[in-house]
């Protein structure tokens, strides 16, 4: 209500500025010549896959695109954004889960009008080695599954030393790290490994949590599990891709469906979602990728309603995303975090969909016009 | 008190200078002297290396800006806490009016108008209470206000409700344990001067015991500040300054902290650090505050 | 009347107004009514908490049974909304919570009795007082920042080489067969012991520095030697303080959160050697309530009755055996 507000005071507000300066000096006019300036306060809530790219993104965008526009986007999980987001106490939710029909149902039941999802960045998981000298280790989702149910217990197993011929392979133990919390990158690592090893989805099956195997290492977040890796020798652990990275831990290759060994790069997460099919409404699992796409991948979505918001509300949501995913310099920043931007095609599919938020109102709320004019 | 009547011992303690018992009596006595000593000096050495390692780490990253800025994202550098101090000073504000109070004066019940069984009941489940996890108090505010008959969703009144459950049997104690040290004697002469009940109790017991009310409180602020599993599920955290009283998610210091300490990113871990050091001599000048107030008082007496 | 009165003077002018105004008359038993309405406020915060919380995680007691739910292996939370499909075993974490805290109270009670000692009867009196401001300081130290500086700094310098050392020495015997992996549960009850000290110190120092100085005396003057004075007067005297700070110091280590879902290693099954990981009940809470379904939110609600249940049970117990044992210690730092 007081956001609605106080962008209602600034629309009227601008074209009496805009009157005011047309007659005296017309130097302080820097809001109304943009003729877009948003004033609103977002809050948001969800997967913390993203967290800190959706946080440069909404510092830069508050900074240099649109100051007037206040976003708090909490990386609670995913779990949380969702019932945060069904619960309707965020504006926005986002998951690395599409919502369900049952979660469409009841958001429909809650808000009384539909709730819209769309994908905004792919992100992959990579699978991180303590030993330097073994970056660059291949291995397909049979051996990973190995290590993880502690079949595999040594570096030298002929299991992994027929995917990798040319490499010396120490004698290590291995020392497997995974999420002690629950947590979306847990997701899509046993999604993939349920998808790809058959007896891994009849022993562990795939989830946020999961009973692992005795002996295993837990650790809390990104940050325990790269502790994990780093204090044990022969550590190797999933990470989200960014961490990976800004840690500077050792990188394993994973082999894909077409039998190539690929490197987690940006550019091999970008092939990755090329390689998904996307249906008409955005439920989809990046599955059995081949060519050169990374095979460990996953999606963050966003959800929004298509009623129910203040004007001056879904006009700075549909302005952020549309920035966030069509902006250059945002996309350059999702690159350096180590996030694959969507290509070309899905944006544009994306954007339309974003489009719809709050496009129902006109019923429950009064449109656009309706609301500025009677307020004066 | 101590002080005065631990002298005489001081002076039977010389060994040496007394009759000669055995020497294998004396050699327990000095083996007992050396394990105490070294008990002491190992559980301080994790104790001063806590200490060191925080403010080796944080000292480099607390300056104005700490204070007065907020977080930008964890890889940038600059920026502070500003968003978790000013949640963490009105969720604490907020615990502190709801928990002193109604601490105080169930002390007060407790001893001005017990013993009996109610009192002792009360009393016994203060006790209790001191011992619930901060988890607990997190999911029971969470199941009851967040959600539940209240469906009020995440905010600073939430946050600072659970805190204050937290806070509320550490003062009820503290400030019986005041209450009782004040004689008997106060009391009578405020009766005997036509004094009601209730005048006594504020006019002469309170104001005798404050020193000792002002220690257990701030002890208890000390306690209440760094809780964070508690605010998880009820403050919920923000990066912003969130000034509403209730619906909005509300950010704290260890809130950020935890968070801040879990990202791969330099600069974000560094002003993690910043804030434990400042969490630390929050904690530190509330604590020597608490004890100061608390020996002016004893050596008033 | 007694001696130590300070002053006796008998003003005229207040009694008058208080004894005959209706206004006076009335505020007693306003006044009475209002801090008896505080005083029961913790009752029904505790009654509050025990409904609300156990009407929440009512349906999985139900579907489990309270006891297969307590002693059940396996924990495989549902993701369905209305209806509960997982599996809700907690005794990996209930047991990850034991351990844990009785790896702390071993390691810190002692030491903290020792500590206590030291203050009281060793230390030169000028360190005396400071040495037990410094402990009752650190009892007030958040645990985030313990578990910072426990997995970042204190687990690969410290602990890391002792548990090697002791599992090269004590390897055969089942509590400490490897393999190390750092984090753990003895990790974790270390942190814990060091987090405890300083409360349980604080406590125990107070009980013994009230003990009567005539005893003392008197033992001195038979010829005693300090250590005599100690182990035969002064520590049976402190007995039941000193269970009350050992219950107490237990009640803050099996409620611990943050600094044990650091260091703990969490997974959802549990190992008999004290290297091995698992998962506290508190930590695996604070682990899964993000990401939480609707139906894995419950379950935690039932983790967080069953923590409930054991602390108000050690707690009481405590208060118990130290009414039974004949002296109430109160303690403000509590």
């Amino acid at each position: 209500m007081r956001n609605g507000r106080s962008k209602l005071a600034v629309l009227a507000a601008i074209p009496l500025l805009a009157a005011a300066c047309s007659n005296g000096d017309g130097d302080s006019s820097e809001a109304g010549t943009n003729g877009g300036e948003l004033s609103a306060s977002l809050t948001g809530a969800g997967a913390s896959f993203p967290d800190p790219l959706f946080q440069d993104w909404i510092y830069s965008y508050g900074e240099d695109v649109q100051p007037g526009v206040e976003i708090n986007y909490q990386s609670v999980g995913s779990g949380a954004g969702i019932e945060q987001f069904l619960e309707q106490t965020v504006d926005f939710g986002s998951s690395e889960e599409y919502l369900g029909e049952e979660e469409l149902a009841v958001a429909a039941e809650n808000r009384g009008c539909e709730a819209i999802q769309f994908p905004v960045v792919f992100g992959s998981v990579v699978i991180a080695l303590n030993n330097p000298d073994l970056d660059g280790l291949v291995l397909d989702a049979e051996t990973i599954a190995g290590i993880y149910s502690t079949e595999i217990t040594t570096f030298d197993d002929p299991a992994i030393a027929e995917l990798n011929p040319d490499m010396d392979l120490p004698g290590d133990e291995i020392v497997p790290v995974h999420r002690s919390d629950s947590s979306g990158t847990t997701a899509v690592f046993t999604h993939y490994l349920s998808t790809e090893v058959e007896s891994w989805a009849d022993e562990y099956g795939e989830g946020k949590e999961l009973d692992w195997a005795g002996g295993l290492v837990g650790g809390q977040q990104n940050d325990g599990v790269a502790q994990g890796i780093n204090q044990n020798p022969g550590g190797l652990g999933y990470l989200n891709q960014s961490f990976a990275q800004e840690a500077g831990l050792a990188v394993a290759s994973v082999v894909n469906a077409d039998g190539n060994p690929i490197e987690p790069t940006l550019e091999a997460t970008i092939a990755a979602s090329d390689e998904a099919d996307v249906p008409e409404n955005f439920q989809f699992a990046i599955d059995g990728i081949g060519g050169e796409g990374y095979p460990i991948a996953g999606t963050n979505w966003i959800f929004t309603y298509t009623c129910g918001y203040e004007n001056a509300t879904a006009d700075a949501l549909i302005d952020f995303w549309t920035w966030a995913l069509t902006d250059e310099s945002a996309q350059e920043v999702a690159g350096d975090l180590g996030y694959a931007p969507l290509g070309p095609e899905l944006t544009e599919r994306v954007i339309a969909e974003l489009e719809r938020t709050n496009s129902e109102n006109g019923g429950t709320q009064g449109g656009d016009a309706d609301t500025e004019t009677s307020d004066e | 008190m101590s002080t005065m009547t631990s002298t005489p011992v001081r002076q039977h303690v010389p060994l040496s200078q007394r009759p000669p018992g055995s020497s294998f009596r004396r050699f327990k006595d000095l083996l007992a002297t050396v394990v105490l000593t070294m008990a002491m000096i190992l559980a301080m050495i994790p104790l001063v290396l806590i200490i060191f390692e925080v403010t080796r780490r944080g000292i480099g990253v607390v300056d104005l800006d700490f204070f007065t800025q907020t977080e930008p994202p964890p890889r940038r550098e600059g920026g502070g806490y500003a968003a978790g101090f000013f949640g963490t000073l009105y969720i604490m504000a907020l615990a502190i009016s709801m928990s002193i109070p109604f601490g105080i004066a169930t002390a007060v019940y407790i001893v001005e108008y017990g013993p009996n069984r109610m009192t002792s009941t009360i009393r016994f489940f203060t006790d209790v209470m001191t011992g619930i996890p901060s988890i607990f108090v997190g999911l029971f505010v969470y199941g009851l206000l967040v959600i539940g008959w209240g469906g009020l969703g995440f905010g600073t009144f939430v946050g600072a409700v659970a805190i204050a459950v937290m806070m509320l049997p550490i003062v009820t104690r503290s400030a019986e344990e005041m209450l009782r040290l004040v004689p008997d004697e106060m009391r009578n002469a405020g009766y005997g001067l036509g004094a009601r009940k209730w005048q006594v109790i504020v006019h002469t017991v309170l104001p005798a015991a404050a020193p000792g009310l002002t220690t257990g409180s701030m002890l208890a602020i000390a306690r209440g500040i760094g809780e964070t599993a508690p605010l998880m599920m009820t403050a919920f955290g923000s990066g912003l300054i969130v000034t509403g009283f209730q619906g909005d998610p509300q950010g704290s210091v260890p809130l950020q902290l935890f968070k801040g300490a879990a990202q791969p990113f330099e600069a974000g871990i560094d002003r993690a650090w910043g804030a434990a050091l400042c969490l630390f001599a929050l904690v530190l000048i509330f604590t020597v505050v608490a004890r100061w107030v608390g020996s002016k008082a004893s050596t008033a007496d | 009347m007694s001696t130590q009165a300070p002053e006796a003077p008998a003003p005229e002018e207040p009694r008058r107004g208080s004894l005959t105004s209706a206004k006076g008359r009335m505020a007693d038993p306003i006044f009475k009514w209002a801090v008896t309405a505080c005083g029961t406020i913790v009752l029904v915060i505790l009654a509050l908490m025990v409904i609300r919380t156990t009407s929440e995680a009512w349906p999985v007691f139900a579907k489990e049974g309270f006891f297969g739910f307590l002693t059940g292996q396996e924990w495989r939370s549902g993701d369905s909304r209305t209806e509960i499909t997982g599996t809700y075993g907690a005794w990996p974490f209930i047991y990850g919570t034991l351990v844990t805290s009785a790896i702390a109270i071993v390691m810190a009670l002692p030491l903290a009795i020792m500590v206590a000692f030291y203050i009281t009867h060793l230390a030169p009196r000028r360190l005396a007082k400071p040495l037990s401001y410094t402990v009752e300081l650190l009892a007030a130290v958040p645990s985030v920042i313990f578990g910072l500086w426990g997995l970042h700094w204190f687990l690969p310098n410290v602990l890391r080489p002792f548990f090697e050392v002791l599992e090269n020495l004590l390897g055969w015997f089942f509590l400490f067969e490897g393999p190390i992996r750092g984090v753990g549960y003895m990790a974790a009850g270390i942190v814990l012991a060091i987090m405890i000290l300083p409360i349980m110190t604080a406590i125990i120092r107070e009980v013994i520095a009230v003990h009567p100085i005539e005893q003392r005396m008197a033992a001195y003057a038979l010829g005693s030697t300090r250590w005599e004075v100690m182990r035969n007067i002064v520590l049976p005297a402190g007995f039941s303080g000193i269970v009350a700070a050992a219950m107490l110091g237990l009640g803050r280590a099996l409620g611990e959160t943050i600094a044990v879902l650091m260091l703990i290693g969490g997974s959802q099954s549990w190992s008999t050697s004290l290297f091995g990981t698992g998962s506290s009940m508190a930590s695996h809470i604070a682990a899964t309530f993000g990401e939480a379904t609707p139906e894995a939110r419950t379950g935690l609600m039932a983790i967080g009755v069953a923590l409930f249940l054991v602390t108000m049970i050690i707690n009481i117990l405590a208060r118990v055996i130290v009414r039974r044992l004949g002296r109430m210690t109160g303690d403000a730092a509590v």
